[in-house]
C-alpha cells in the first residue's frame, strides 16, 4: 500500500486540500453564529474609543448627508437633478455608503485578520461574510434615519405600502454584497496591492452611479441633444448599484423621475444570485490558501 | 524509528516532506551557487531559493504529545507550519485527521476585541455552539488567570497573556490536533505547570499534541516522543530522553 492509501484508510485527509463545496458551505452554515457575533462585536469595538459610542452609528450617515447635502445641494447646482433633490441625494449617499463599505471590509476581510486565520481552524469564507453583515448592521439605523427624513420633508402622505419593498430590495443588496466581498477577498489575497485600489474604485462608483445627479436626464435626450447617449444608458441599465439606487428611490419617493423599468427587478435578482453563487465557488476554491505567507 | 504499534489510529502522516522557499534576496551576496537572476523584474533583485525541509517522514498517532527540538533554523517552525497547511509543501504530502489549531508566539486573535470577545469569537469559529462556550467559558478565563483582564482589548495585553489567552481557547476541544510553537516560552511558570497539564489531559483524551520547544526540561514532562530535526531533516525520533541526551551531545560538541 501507499502512503496515500493508507492514509485514506485511517480517514485521513490530505492538508492543503479543501472540502468538497456542498460539506464546506455546510460548515459556513453552521457557523452563521459566528458571523453575527463577529459582527456585532466589531460594530462595538470599533465605537468604544469614541467617547460619544453608539451614538456614531447614528451620527456617522448624518455627518454624511450633511456634507454631501452642502456640497451638491447649495454649492454646485446642476440641470441633471430629479424633483425632491434632497431626498434623491439622501437616498443614494446612505444606500452607497453600505455598498462601499460592504466591499472595503469584506475585502479585506482575509488579509487584516491574518492572526485569526492562522492559528484556528475553520472555514475561512466566515470571515468576509462577517465583514459585509458588520456593514448591513450599521446600514439597519441609517434607514430608520433615512425614513424619518421622508416624513419629515414630505409629511405623513409620503408614508405608504410601498416602502414595504425596500425589505426585499436591500436583502438583494445584502446578497450581492455578500457575493462581490467574496470574489474581492480571495483576489486581494493574491494580489495584495488591490487593498490599495479599492478606495479609487469605490470612488470610481460613486461618481459614475447616479448618487447626486440623474443619470437619466444627464445622458437622456435634451433639447440640443435629441438622442441622447442611448449606449450609455442601456448600459446603466445593467449596472447593480444603479439597479440597486434605482430600485430603491423607487420604493421611497413618488413622481414621475422615479418609476422603475420592471425589468430592473430582474436584473437585481440575477446579479446577487449570480455574484453571490459565483463567489461561494470563486472563494472556496483556493480556501487551501488563505493565510499561507509563501 | 519509535515504536509503532499498529493498533493506534494515526493522526497526522508526513510523507517525504520537501519545502523550499522562494525568496528576493537583497544586499551582499553569499554565495552563487543558489541563485539565479530575475531578468523579468530587472537588475539588482536576485531570487534563493532556501531548502528548508529535506525529505521529512514520519507518522503521529492519537495520544501522542511530540517534541521538537532542534537549533534555530533547522525547520521546526516550516515542519509545523506545513502540518497546517500554511506552507506548501514543494513535493511529498501531509495526511491529517483533522484541520489542526496552530499556537505560535505573535499577535492576538483579534487585538480589538477584549478577551471575553475573543473566548467567545474563537470558540464559535472552532465550530463550539454557544452553550458549550457558556460552559467553558469560566474554565478558560481562569485557566489563563485573566479574571481581572478579560474585558479589556486584547491590544493591551502582555505577550504573555495574549499566549495565554490563545492557549486556552485552543485547547478547550481536546480530542484534536494542537500544535504549540514556542507560544509556552512567553508564559510565567506557574502558566507554563498548568498548560503542561493541559497538554498532557489532550493526549489522554485521544488528542494529538506538537510542542516545539528549547526548554528540554517541558518537553521531558511532557512528551512521550521526540522528533529532532536539524537542517531540514529528521535526525532522529524516539524517546524523549534518548534523543534530547543525544542532541544535547552534539549541542555541546
Amino acid at each position: 500500500m501507499t502512503t496515500a492509501e493508507d492514509a485514506a484508510h485511517a480517514g485521513l485527509i490530505k492538508v492543503g486540500g479543501r472540502p468538497p463545496l456542498r460539506e464546506y458551505v455546510t460548515e459556513v452554515w453552521r457557523r452563521r453564529v459566528f458571523i453575527y457575533s463577529m459582527a456585532r462585536f466589531k460594530i462595538e469595538s470599533e465605537n468604544q474609543q469614541n467617547s460619544l459610542g453608539m451614538l456614531w452609528v447614528v451620527l456617522k450617515p448624518l455627518m454624511n448627508a450633511l456634507v454631501y447635502g452642502m456640497i451638491f445641494g447649495l454649492l454646485l447646482g446642476s440641470k441633471s437633478r430629479p424633483e425632491h433633490f434632497i431626498e434623491f441625494l439622501i437616498i443614494g449617499v446612505f444606500v452607497f455608503e453600505f455598498f462601499a463599505q460592504s466591499w472595503t471590509s469584506g475585502g479585506k476581510s482575509i488579509t487584516n485578520n491574518a492572526a485569526l486565520v492562522q492559528s484556528l481552524a475553520f472555514p475561512r469564507m466566515v470571515l468576509p461574510l462577517a465583514g459585509v453583515t458588520q456593514r448591513f448592521l450599521q446600514f439597519l439605523p441609517t434607514v430608520g434615519i433615512m425614513l424619518v427624513f421622508l416624513v419629515i420633508s414630505g409629511g405623513f402622505g409620503a408614508v405608504d405600502l410601498q416602502w414595504l419593498l425596500i425589505v426585499p430590495i436591500f436583502a438583494l443588496f445584502y446578497v450581492f454584497n455578500c457575493g462581490l466581498a467574496l470574489v474581492t477577498a480571495r483576489l486581494s489575497v493574491h494580489w495584495r496591492d488591490l487593498n490599495n485600489f479599492l478606495p479609487f474604485l469605490t470612488r470610481f462608483v460613486f461618481y459614475t452611479t447616479g448618487i447626486f445627479f440623474s443619470v437619466e436626464k444627464r445622458f437622456g435626450p435634451t433639447p440640443t441633444d435629441p438622442d441622447g447617449h442611448q449606449l450609455l444608458l442601456r448600459l446603466l441599465d445593467f449596472q447593480p448599484v444603479h439597479e440597486f439606487l434605482s430600485l430603491a428611490r423607487f420604493a421611497l419617493l413618488q413622481g414621475p423621475d422615479y418609476s422603475v423599468d420592471g425589468r430592473y427587478w430582474l436584473y437585481a435578482t440575477l446579479w446577487s444570485a449570480g455574484l453571490f453563487v459565483f463567489g461561494l465557488w470563486f472563494f472556496w476554491r483556493a480556501e487551501e490558501r488563505y493565510g499561507r505567507v509563501d | 524509528m519509535s515504536t509503532e504499534p499498529s493498533n493506534r489510529r494515526p493522526a497526522v502522516i508526513v510523507d517525504d516532506v520537501h519545502v523550499k522557499y522562494k525568496v528576493f534576496a537583497t544586499g551582499k551576496r553569499p554565495s552563487d551557487a543558489d541563485r539565479k537572476v530575475l531578468s523579468v523584474r530587472g537588475r539588482g533583485k536576485q531570487m534563493r531559493t532556501v531548502h528548508a525541509l529535506r525529505g521529512v517522514s514520519f507518522t503521529a498517532y492519537e495520544n501522542d504529545s511530540i517534541g521538537v527540538i532542534g537549533t534555530n533554523g533547522s525547520g521546526k517552525s516550516t515542519l509545523m507550519r506545513a502540518i497546517v497547511g500554511l506552507t506548501s509543501t514543494s513535493s511529498g504530502s501531509i495526511y491529517a485527521q483533522s484541520r489542526p489549531s496552530l499556537l505560535g508566539v505573535g499577535a492576538a486573535l483579534l487585538r480589538d476585541l477584549s478577551g471575553e470577545r475573543n473566548i467567545i469569537l474563537g470558540g464559535l469559529a472552532m465550530g463550539l455552539t454557544m452553550r458549550e462556550i457558556e460552559e467553558s467559558y469560566d474554565d478558560i478565563v481562569s485557566f489563563a488567570g485573566l479574571e481581572k483582564f478579560i474585558d479589556l482589548p486584547m491590544r493591551a495585553y502582555s505577550s504573555g497573556m495574549t499566549a495565554r489567552l490563545k492557549f486556552a481557547i485552543a485547547s478547550t476541544r481536546t480530542h484534536e490536533i494542537l500544535i504549540v510553537d514556542e507560544a509556552l516560552a512567553v508564559g510565567d511558570r506557574t502558566f507554563r505547570k498548568r498548560s503542561e497539564a493541559r497538554i498532557r489531559e489532550i493526549r489522554d483524551n485521544a488528542g494529538t499534541v506538537f510542542l516545539v520547544s528549547h526548554s528540554m526540561q517541558s518537553i521531558k514532562d511532557t512528551c512521550s516522543r521526540v522528533i529532532w530535526l536539524d537542517q531540514g531533516t529528521l535526525v532522529m525520533d524516539g524517546e524523549p530522553d534518548e534523543v534530547i541526551a543525544a542532541y544535547q551531545e552534539a549541542q555541546d560538541k
